[in-house]
């Protein structure tokens, strides 16, 4: 059967599962809408944030990220898990003990501040927004080349169907269609890997199918084989890194941390029964997030030598088919320099005649192991599930932010419960036209801005909230004064090397060497340090907070 | 309220231990020391590369459990009803 045929199937099928699911679970009060009325088993809420958590960005970008940078790729896989050990150890429970609906709940409510609130909603739309924007160009670049309309068009279908499922169900409805979600890509994924591997070194399993020797080879391992084609081309050695060990371990300890302090996260964990539960989930959640995360690196492995094989000095007018499709997107370039009609593909500048895009090495990964049409029409259901999963989560959480933090907690406490449901539909509702305009137009920092979103996290929410639960000295001007100097420079730090502010400047010109993905870290640190030292001058929380913090940590 | 002081001690010591472990098996065998482990082999993976790849991946995951096989231990001790 035709390709076109497969992906409507694909597309369709799985869409009208999902709007199935939200009618079936629509929200009909407030708990509803932004817990999901708090009874959701812990292994439903773990594939939920699993598939809140695993954006466009893992299933699209990672494997190819990883797949040209080797070694280096490591920081996002590291990154993106051990943050949960943080969430499950330092956060998670004693959120669900405190049991409200958000981050600045919580932030508002220990720190007994109305300011303290408010910097914590101002950081959670600012790193929600960020993110959703970067969701949205991920439906519009899947729809425009898998069912061949315009990128426009496809982020317009993509907003009717979250708008509907996150405006009629909110939470409940999200996390259940999010269940679904979860099946869809991680399914999606895994079934060309499992291929490929079975082709490439004929083991099943491709975490261990990447480690093993190539079939029909004399025991010559695939890692082996990379790394000297690696070599031969010039490009760096596939299995070490290029980067500097600080600026590793940094960027690595900014992304686990700050995947630990993202308010979208955070919340599920207040969906859950009990403080077990959360335990649990985060325990359920990181095991399905490590299906993909562990199958990524092998899916790099792969990809990267097919590409190499199919195309490197290979005749330009003989190439397969896909070749010419995604250069049709300009995510595949090819310019014969020295017109002798082969490819030259090397790390050299000057003399190399490909660019390919990390963006296309997952979704174009069955097209080049030759894998059967329905196998890629899978590929586009799971990207878009993907992207449409954390969209929804992170439309939540501004409609939380601003409904619940802003107009109940800060602007009208009279509020009604009826009133304020319609106040948070109607925030989802323009919260998904402004994420829709940004997909529509993206602003051309979409890509740094998403590192932003965790440095930022990192070096705002982070300390606040782990140091809400293990200080019973931390106080409101100790927290607000480290929330608002580790955000102001971790924005400093960031504008001046990605966008050119403040004089600007080159990679020569970072701080000890340290890139602005790896500043959170540092920026979270003198958060900790200011948050500290104002804390000892001024006056400790009073007997109130006190018990607050007793009961939290309390078995219960 | 000494009851839930030993609770809360014993649950601090537990975090600094499988912190201790989630550092060395991240940071420690997949950053720090990930030239001296390439050293070794694992099939065909170098261990310092396999660690950052997979290995420290799948010691979270067990840390996660093991961390609510010994809470819920703890809780039990202490005979908690939520």
């Amino acid at each position: 059967m035709e390709l076109q045929y497969w992906i409507w199937i694909a597309v369709g099928i799985s869409f009208s599962l999902y709007i199935g699911i939200a009618i079936w679970s629509r929200a009909s009060s407030t708990k509803e809408f932004y817990v999901a009325g708090g009874g959701v088993h812990p292994i439903a809420n773990g594939m939920a944030t699993a598939a809140d958590w695993m954006s466009a960005a893992s299933f699209i970008s990672m494997a190819g990220i990883i797949s040209f940078n080797g070694y280096d790729g490591s920081v996002y896989l590291m990154g993106w898990t051990g943050g949960y050990v943080l969430l499950a150890l330092l956060l998670a429970p004693y959120l669900r003990k405190f049991g409200k609906f958000t981050v600045p709940d919580f932030i508002g409510d220990r720190y007994y501040s109305n300011y303290a609130r408010g910097v914590a909603v101002f950081c959670a739309l600012i790193v929600s927004f960020t993110y959703i924007a970067g969701q949205m160009r991920g439906v519009g670049v899947v729809f425009s080349r898998y069912l061949e309309v315009d990128i426009t068009t496809g982020v317009v279908i993509g907003m009717c169907i979250v708008l509907f499922y996150a405006v009629l169900g909110g939470m409940k409805g999200i996390t259940y269609t999010q269940v679904a979600q979860y099946c869809v890509l991680i399914f999606a994924f895994m079934v060309p890997a499992v291929f490929i591997s079975i082709i490439m070194t004929g083991n099943a399993i491709p975490q261990i199918g990447f480690g093993s020797a190539i079939s029909g080879s004399d025991g010559v391992y695939l890692l082996d084989k990379l790394d000297g084609l690696h070599q031969e081309l010039g490009f760096h050695e596939y299995t070490t890194g290029s980067k500097s060990t600080l600026d590793v371990f940094l960027i690595t300890l900014a992304l686990m941390v700050g995947t630990a302090g993202l308010p979208h996260v955070i919340v599920r964990f207040f969906t859950v029964k009990k403080v077990s539960d959360a335990r649990k989930s985060a325990g359920w959640a990181l095991l399905f997030i490590a299906i993909l995360y562990t199958t990524a690196p092998a899916i790099a492995v792969f990809s990267r030598t097919n590409l190499i094989e199919t195309v490197s000095n290979k005749e330009y007018a003989n190439l397969p088919g896909w070749f010419e499709k995604w250069q049709t997107t300009g995510l595949i370039k090819f310019e014969d320099k020295n017109q002798d009609g082969l490819i030259q593909y090397v790390a050299d500048p000057k003399i190399n005649e490909l660019t390919v895009d990390a963006d296309i090495m997952v979704l174009a990964n069955p097209e080049i192991a030759k894998l059967p049409n329905w196998v890629i029409a899978l590929m586009a259901a799971g990207a878009l599930a993907a992207a449409l999963s954390t969209a929804a989560g992170l439309l939540l959480v501004i409609s939380a932010s601003v409904s619940h933090d802003l107009i109940k907690k800060i602007i009208n406490p009279a509020v009604s419960e009826k009133n304020e449901l319609i106040a948070a539909r109607l925030s989802a509702f323009g919260a998904v036209l402004l994420a829709g305009y940004f997909g529509v137009n993206p602003p051309g920092f979409v890509a740094a801005t998403v590192a932003l979103a965790f440095g930022l996290a990192a070096a705002s929410f982070f300390p606040a909230i782990v140091m809400g639960i293990f200080s019973k000295r931390m106080n409101k001007e100790g927290a607000i004064s480290g929330m608002v100097v580790g955000i102001l420079f971790m924005l400093f730090y960031m504008t001046k090397f990605k966008f050119g502010w403040f004089g600007g400047g080159t990679n020569e010109d970072w701080w000890f060497g340290i890139s602005p993905e790896g500043f959170g870290s540092f920026a979270m640190l003198v958060n900790f340090v200011v948050s500290i030292i104002v804390s000892k001058l001024t006056p400790p929380p009073g007997e109130e907070i006190q018990s607050l913090i007793e009961n939290i940590r309390k078995p219960n | 309220m000494k009851k839930e002081n030993t609770y809360w001690n014993t649950n601090l010591k537990y975090l600094v231990l499988l912190l201790s472990i989630w550092f060395m098996a991240s940071f420690g065998f997949g950053i720090l020391f990930v030239d001296a482990l390439n050293e070794i082999k694992l099939g065909g993976f170098k261990l310092g590369f396999w660690f950052a790849q997979q290995g420290s991946i799948y010691v979270f995951v067990i840390l996660i459990f093991v961390y609510i096989y010994l809470m819920n231990r703890l809780d039990a001790k202490y005979k908690t009803k939520e």
